[in-house]
């Protein structure tokens, strides 16, 4: 039902894209110019917004999560990147948490058999669409900017030619359109067919996988399949980053389809589960070293609280104090 | 009390979801799944708000009518506080790897005791009061309303989660479900909705310096059986001290050491270790708890209890203070007492008197680890061991959460371990170290009223220590836990009957060769060592 939901929501985004696109000059406007526009500046403002709330908030404790040895005695052999004791340690550690998901690769895989019997096995297959998913978008949106230089410099050049290096169709058949659909695909099938994680799923969930697998899709489908007049969209996004906006009439429907449901995910960001993408950084189980013991750590709201002194419990035991042979403090 | 079932019933956990979605689906109080309420005089003793009477399977639980107000009001300072808590709320993406982590969830099959799923509840109300996507599409968004039913739900999971952090080890961002439960216990203690089995001995650690209400007198008096026993079967009499000034050391540990086996053993263990290396160290009966209880149920409570350490390793003038085995009371010790507390500028930085080995990792916060100290002790061939006195046990080791993910205490222990046994077998590695399981019963759950759900809890340690029990005919599960000695031996009764549960120290006692003893026939429990079980039966 959720799942449903979210997917009419993106049907519907995709025809009031499709309409915008087909209408006259000044939807085409609204489409081309204004909603990327709105969407980008809502995207910095709101992701500003939200990372300065997280920050706003101190921690008042240091609670890294420790996952291997501590640093002690210096002939035990600490860990120094999952338990990390210096900046250096916590950086790498952060690292490989940001850049190859550390933590999901740890996953397993827990099973009861028969006869009470439990048992751990790999799982690894959410770690490797997940990887598959963030990097094939991060390289299309590389490569996407093509759009926006005047001249496509070499660095883009190189991803485009790596990226289609199995040579397939012409145009040239990039690996990471596949790969992005192929894992949002997974990461959508995995939502509805394990029946925890759809239990736990929102609409939240799906619809980010239903608008980026549009997105791909309409993308897929102007570069492989429909005829798109490639110039009129370099001259449009020139025209944007220029802010000198200018809406060519020779770009298909298709197209503004592709930029509405990009803005709207922009847009939609800051105010999702998609935040996880500056959260991480923040987290302060994985970002802080295991030192509380070496260097005091402050809270910057502690206060002084009510405590039972020892006069006071001395008070309540003397007499027992002294029969048992304890010192006191006074007779 | 309600009846536990058999094992074979229990290990049958079904993990079908209910048909209808978590937020249809009221919470049912399941007897044997939850701890009695706090009494009103233990909300008392300490200021807690709304003491009284109630049940926690009662409709009407006595609530104050502004409850919902001070509930969000509560939600609301805390995001100001805890960053941890703020980004929590916003950052989770629902993929589930947290899911089959938890042993309650493993143990139980509830959905709701998935981390994510227990996140979820609070989120709901979060996204409600705090984002305007909740406040405007609601339950489209995942917001859904304060109820008292919601309340009940967030009273009976947050009391089903152990804070272990086994969970944050799997998740992608490292959310923290121990975060989110200690908040979400504090909240529920705006209103007075503690556990009776937290509440008490929170209140007698205030009142007496320990969660067991022990009196100046009976500690001296538990320790004086100890050490008859200690005399019994080494022949040699040890007088410790007790709140005296000017020794080096200050020794604090939880107080279940001192009350009941086999934490006694290990409590043995510690007083025949100082007494072999002639430390000059003290007991405290004012400080005489190393454990936190008031950690299970608000910052400012476990911050009240712990300030007793430095107070008294203040007053007596030490130079720094050694902790005894504990979990929780370690993860507090190591991430929070200096914070809370410190500077503890009046200490020295702690350095073994025998080896002369600087504790430089406790430079700041001026307490070391028995298992740290004992580790540099034999490293240093400063006792003198027979682990041959322990080959009558097979000896497996279980990490505590709290000293494994809240600190990282790994390979000490494990180095002990090693000099003072012959026969160590591993649990299964996906069940130990970092991702080591809960013994289900801690963070004040240990109470009786709640077996089952201790023993479901306890079921993935369980059934790890009977894998190496059938394998390796392990008989001993040792830890350096004062819960886990109390917790582990009814589970493992229950689970995997022939396997006993120790403290580090009872085997390091038992291996250790003191000065003057006289020939050692029985191990600290009375029961006859391996060589003179094979001498009578040569016999």
């Amino acid at each position: 039902m959720k799942a449903i939901v979210s997917f009419v929501a993106v049907l519907l985004l995709v025809a009031i894209g499709y309409m915008g696109g087909s209408a006259g000059s000044t939807s085409r406007f609204l489409f081309g110019v204004v909603a990327p526009y709105s969407a980008f500046a809502i995207f910095v403002v709101f992701m500003i917004v939200r990372i300065l709330k997280w920050a706003s908030s101190p921690v008042p404790f240091r609670i890294p999560t420790t996952a291997g040895q501590q640093k002690t005695l210096p002939w035990i052999k600490d860990s120094k990147i999952e338990n990390p004791s210096s900046v250096f340690g916590v950086v790498i550690r952060m690292a490989l948490e940001v850049l190859v998901f550390r933590s999901l690769f740890r996953n397993l895989k827990t099973q009861l058999h028969e006869g009470g019997r439990l048992a751990y096995g790999e799982a690894k297959w959410l770690w490797m669409a997940g990887l598959a998913f963030h990097y094939s978008f991060a390289i299309i949106l590389f490569r996407h900017l093509r759009f926006f230089l005047e001249k496509v410099p070499y660095p883009i050049q190189l991803v485009e030619s790596l990226d289609s290096f199995l040579q397939i169709g012409a145009p040239l058949l990039y690996l990471t359109d596949v790969a992005l659909l192929g894992a949002v695909t997974y990461l959508f099938i995995r939502r509805v067919a394990l029946p925890q994680v759809k239990y736990i799923s929102l609409i939240a969930d799906y619809f980010p996988l239903f608008l980026i697998f549009a997105i791909g899709a309409t993308g897929v489908l102007m570069r492989y399949f429909t005829k798109t007049d490639i110039v009129g969209v370099k001259t449009l996004a020139m025209g944007l980053i220029s802010f000198n906006p200018a809406v060519p009439e020779t770009i298909g429907a298709m197209f503004y389809t592709h930029v509405f449901l990009l803005s709207v995910l922009f847009a939609y960001f800051p105010f999702s589960k998609l935040v996880h993408m500056g959260g991480v950084f923040m987290s302060p189980t994985r970002n802080m070293a295991n030192t509380s013991r070496e260097k005091r750590h402050i809270n910057p709201w502690n206060y002084p609280v009510h405590v039972h002194t020892y006069e006071e419990y001395e008070n309540d035991f003397r007499d027992k104090m002294k029969e048992a042979g304890l010192p006191v403090e006074k007779e | 009390m309600s009846k536990l079932p058999k094992p074979a019933e229990l290990a049958k956990v079904s993990y079908n979801n209910p048909a209808t979605d978590w937020m249809d689906t009221p919470v049912e109080f399941k007897p044997g799944m939850y701890c009695h309420g706090s009494k009103p005089k233990s909300l008392e003793i300490v200021g807690f708000p709304n003491p009284r009477d109630w049940r926690p399977a009662d409709a009407d639980w006595k609530l104050p009518e502004n409850w919902k107000e001070i509930l969000i009001e509560g939600i609301a300072d805390r995001l100001k506080k805890y960053r941890s808590f703020r980004l929590f709320m916003d950052i989770c993406v629902r993929c589930g790897a947290c899911a089959d982590k938890c042993h309650f969830f493993i143990g139980t099959g509830d959905p709701k005791n998935m981390p994510v799923l227990r996140a979820e509840l609070i989120r709901s109300v979060y996204r409600k009061e705090f984002t305007t996507a909740g406040k405007i599409l609601g339950r489209m968004a995942g917001a859904r309303d304060l109820t008292l039913d919601v309340l009940k739900e967030w009273w009976y999971y947050f009391y089903q989660c152990t804070e272990c952090r086994r969970c944050s080890v799997f998740c992608p961002y490292g959310i923290d479900q121990a975060e989110i439960t200690i908040i979400g216990r504090e909240l529920l203690n705006l209103l007075g909705l503690n556990i009776e089995w937290i509440a008490g001995p929170v209140s007698n650690c205030y009142m007496k310096g320990n969660h067991l209400g022990l009196e100046p007198h009976t500690i001296v008096g538990n320790l004086e059986y100890m050490l008859d026993d200690i005399e019994t079967v080494t022949g040699k009499r040890i007088k410790p001290s007790f709140n005296r000034k000017g020794a080096e050391i200050l020794f604090v540990t939880p107080s279940g050491d001192l009350f009941a086996d086999p934490g006694t053993y290990t409590c043995m263990g510690y007083l025949m270790l100082f007494e072999e290396l002639g430390l000059d160290y003290t007991w405290s009966t004012y400080a005489s708890e190393g454990g936190n209880f008031g950690f299970f149920t608000s910052n400012e409570m476990g911050k009240r209890l712990n300030s007793k350490i430095y107070a008294e390793a203040k007053r007596l003038g030490v130079k720094w203070i050694l902790g005894g085995e504990c979990g929780h009371m370690w993860r507090v010790l190591s991430q929070y007492m200096d914070t809370w507390n410190g500077p503890a500028d009046f200490l020295e930085v702690p350095k073994s008197p025998i080896t002369g080995t600087v504790f430089e990792n406790a430079k700041s916060m001026k307490m070391v680890h028995i298992a740290e100290f004992t580790a540099d002790l034999i490293k240093n061939n400063k006792l003198k061991l027979d682990p041959k006195r322990n080959d009558h046990l097979t000896v497996t080791w279980h990490d505590s959460c709290n000293v494994s993910r809240g600190m990282g205490m790994l390979e000490e222990p494990r180095y002990v371990l090693r000099n003072v046994v012959n026969n160590f077998v591993e649990m299964p590695e996906d069940t130990i170290r970092e991702k080591t399981f809960c013994c289900g019963s801690g963070t004040g759950l240990n109470a009786s009223e709640d077996m089952e759900l201790r023993m479901k809890g306890g079921f993935p340690r369980a059934n790890a220590a009977k894998f190496v029990h059938e394998h390796y005919g392990v008989n001993m599960l040792a830890n350096v836990c004062a819960i886990d000695r109390a917790t582990l031996k009814p589970l493992m009764d229950y689970w995997v009957p022939g396997v006993n549960v120790c403290g580090l120290h009872e085997l390091v006692a038992n291996a250790m060769i003191m000065k003057g003893e006289k020939e050692r026939t029985t191990d600290l429990r009375g029961e006859p060592l391996p060589n003179v079980q094979a001498k009578e039966e040569k016999a």
